[in-house]
């Protein structure tokens, strides 16, 4: 693959899955053997010509790659400075980046022998994308899913239904991304012999923020030649909305290296970052520690009880991040902001006007840290965003709020 | 120079012809006097060894049972500090009956991993068993665990092998706690022949007392384990009856206390039992 440089920010994990001090392996003894043979079979997979042959054919007859680079002209001309372009994610196959990790994953289940798929879904993208590949190769699919978000993200629940597979709510705790990621662990538990667990985003123990992030590293590889070949050169600013952080890692590795090129994570910022609970920004309002297999940023309070977390975007609702964010955070090459939900709610209509596409909440995030950025930079630099998702899923939420409000 | 608790009470069950007893309780459940006074009354019970949950948000190698234990202590305000206290306090009347601290890693990491190690060892406790500290992660704690007189308890599952067993048992102390199953405590025991082989399969490897946990849930079955057994764990069912003696409003009653001491006499009761 690329070449390493032994001062490049791009080397990371080391071979016991770390970022720095972040990531490990943090399991149980019953599920470690497993990543340990995922870890095996995903090295054999990744320098093997047939398997990336097969996911490059599916990313580009099945997903539609590669996505589209969209000057956002009207954005741009609104906001007053930096010219500010769309990756467009939002129109994969399934309607968002998720589907570039669930392609690279279900190969791997089939080469390793697995008959049976689980996931965990906060917003319910990672969860379609699932039952996507899971009918495209013939699996059975079960999907947890936080009992809150499988009422705000109703269509995505029937759609995953559609697809054939079992979608399981989960009551435990607030009912979201958090607690369903705790249940799919459950679940591994008991089922080693046959069964798949295929990670969302780039979190989870070694070796899944690695696996996930080469997947979604199609992105910013794909943003570079595209770049390059309509500005030339590389973009002044990348900017991409963080749950777990798959979309902007995914964005964000092709760039690690360049200098000139600056990144922003917009983390869920809900109530705001001063209200208690009432956000989901781990790196802007939490502290390391150890969850999900992985030592990350993580909002917890004093006794190391970990928090729910809030916001209005069910993708975004989970109290952790990968934890290649978090070591790129204390390395202070990527600068992670705070968007409350109203700054993202705005962003979302603004877009549906100006450039008549509506985003994901998600990416709604991205985009009002976007607005902030862009009217200080001059009209010759380039933001690039990545509009990680489409907004269908949303516009019941959306409506509550504008009529709400 | 461990704690010596552990193993002075294995020699002892060893010379009366049977298996150990060791009971699971989640500490602070439901609410710090009534769990101070299961615990106080645990050995008189017959419980030979106590596991102490360390109540955390997101237990992820836990069924529904144990889940809500946790969630009840967590509720009440129970804190690792109060487990410690718990355990400081159990110690002034009781100076033989070993303490395990069962639970996950980031509460500790939260409270400090040297700070930790010195206040549980000062408080009277004997060793740890955390779930998500694989032997991939033995710098994290096990290690500084060891060296700050703490015994380090390992699971070992049906998921590993032997060559990953020598690999476990490398830095295990105390003794070796075997999973019966790949699954989620609170589920039933299948395949009770099974856990004899792999019983001895693991003393092919070590001379550690070899405890069996998961899915044990009444006296006919700590029976039954405790022929292949050196130990026999009982947690979900006495986590359970603790649920079952709460009233409407999930606060203690009366009952509580004696429904979980007249199980673990039960439980006693089959461990002595399981080789005559
Ligand atoms: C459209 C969209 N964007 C972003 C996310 C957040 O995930 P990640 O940070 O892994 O990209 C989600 C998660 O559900 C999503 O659906």
């Amino acid at each position: 693959m690329n070449e390493q440089k032994t001062n490049s920010l791009r080397n990371g994990p080391t071979e016991e899955g770390r970022f720095g001090d972040f990531g490990g392996r943090f399991v149980a003894e019953t599920l470690m053997p497993l990543i340990r043979e995922l870890e095996e079979a995903y090295d054999a997979a990744k320098s093997d010509p047939a398997y990336i042959a097969q996911l490059s054919d599916l990313n580009t007859h099945y997903t539609g790659r590669p996505s589209p680079l969209y000057f956002a002209e009207r954005m741009s001309e609104h906001l007053g400075g930096a010219k500010v372009y769309f990756k467009r994610e939002e129109l994969n196959h399934t309607g968002s980046h998720k589907l570039n990790n669930c392609l690279g994953q279900i190969l791997l289940a089939k080469r390793m022998g697995k008959t049976r798929i689980i996931a965990e879904t906060g917003a319910g993208q990672h969860g379609v994308a699932t039952a996507t590949v899971c009918a495209r190769f013939g699996l059975p699919c079960v999907v947890y899913m936080g009992a809150t978000d499988v009422e705000r993200q109703a269509p995505n629940v029937f759609r995953m239904e559609l697809l054939g597979a079992k979608i399981v709510p989960v009551t435990a705790g607030a009912g979201t991304l958090k607690d369903a990621m705790n249940e799919a662990l459950r679940d591994w538990v008991a089922n080693v012999e046959d069964t798949y667990y295929l990670i969302g985003t780039a979190a989870g123990p070694h070796p899944y923020p690695a696996m996930v992030r080469d997947f979604q590293s199609v992105i910013g590889a794909e943003l570079r030649e595209q770049f390059d070949r309509i500005e030339g050169g590389t973009p002044d600013a990348l900017v991409a909305c963080i749950g777990g952080g798959s979309n902007a890692i995914g964005l964000f590795h092709e760039f690690l290296d360049d200098p000139n090129v600056k990144m922003y994570g917009a983390e869920a910022g809900g109530y705001g970052i001063d209200v208690d609970n009432g956000h989901a920004a781990s790196m802007t309002g939490g502290r390391p520690g150890v969850l999900h297999g992985n030592r990350t940023y993580l909002l917890q309070d004093e006794d190391g009880q970990i928090l729910e977390g809030d916001s209005i975007s069910a993708g975004l609702d989970y109290p952790g991040v990968g934890p290649e964010h978090s070591f790129l955070k204390d390395s202070g090459r990527v600068n992670y902001v705070p968007i409350t939900d109203s700054e993202a709610l705005e962003a979302f209509q603004l877009c549906a006007r100006l450039e008549g596409i509506l985003p994901a909440l998600e990416s709604a995030h991205g985009l009002a840290q976007v607005m902030k950025l862009a009217p200080t930079m001059d009209r010759d630099q380039t933001i690039v965003l990545c509009l990680s998702g489409r907004g269908d899923k949303d516009v019941d939420t959306v409506s509550q709020h504008i009529k709400g409000a | 120079m461990k704690t010596e608790r552990i193993a002075k009470k294995f020699a002892r069950c060893a010379h009366e012809g049977r298996p150990a007893l060791i009971t699971f309780v989640s500490a602070g459940a439901p609410d710090l006097a009534t769990g101070s006074a299961i615990l106080q009354g645990l050995p008189a019970a017959g419980a030979d060894l106590i596991e102490l949950g360390m109540p955390f948000s997101d237990p992820m190698a836990d069924g529904l049972a144990i889940q809500l234990g946790g969630q009840r202590a967590l509720a009440d305000g129970h804190t690792l500090h109060t487990t410690l206290d718990m355990v400081k306090i159990f110690r002034q009347n009781d100076d033989t009956t070993p303490i395990i601290l069962m639970g996950y890693y980031n509460p500790i990491y939260a409270f400090g991993r040297e700070k930790f190690l010195a206040a549980a060892r000062e408080a009277g406790v004997d060793g740890l068993i955390i779930v998500d500290l694989p032997y991939e992660e033995d710098e994290e704690l096990c290690l500084p665990a060891l060296e700050a007189g703490l015994n380090f308890i390992r699971l070992t599952t049906p998921t590993t092998d032997d060559a990953r067993l020598e690999l476990v048992l490398q830095n295990t102390s105390g003794f070796v706690y075997y999973v019966s199953m790949t699954g989620v405590t609170g589920a039933a025991l299948s395949n009770t022949k099974a856990v004899g082989e792999a019983v001895t399969r693991i003393k092919i490897q070590t001379d550690l007392p070899v405890a069996v946990g998961f899915g044990i849930k009444t006296a006919d079955d700590a029976a039954l384990i405790g022929r292949y057994a050196d130990v026999v764990v009982v947690g979900t069912v006495l986590v359970n009856a603790v649920a079952d003696s709460l009233d409407s409003e999930g606060k203690a009653t009366p009952e509580t206390v004696s429904a979980v001491h007249d199980l673990v006499a039960s439980l006693a009761d089959g461990v002595r039992r399981a080789r005559t």
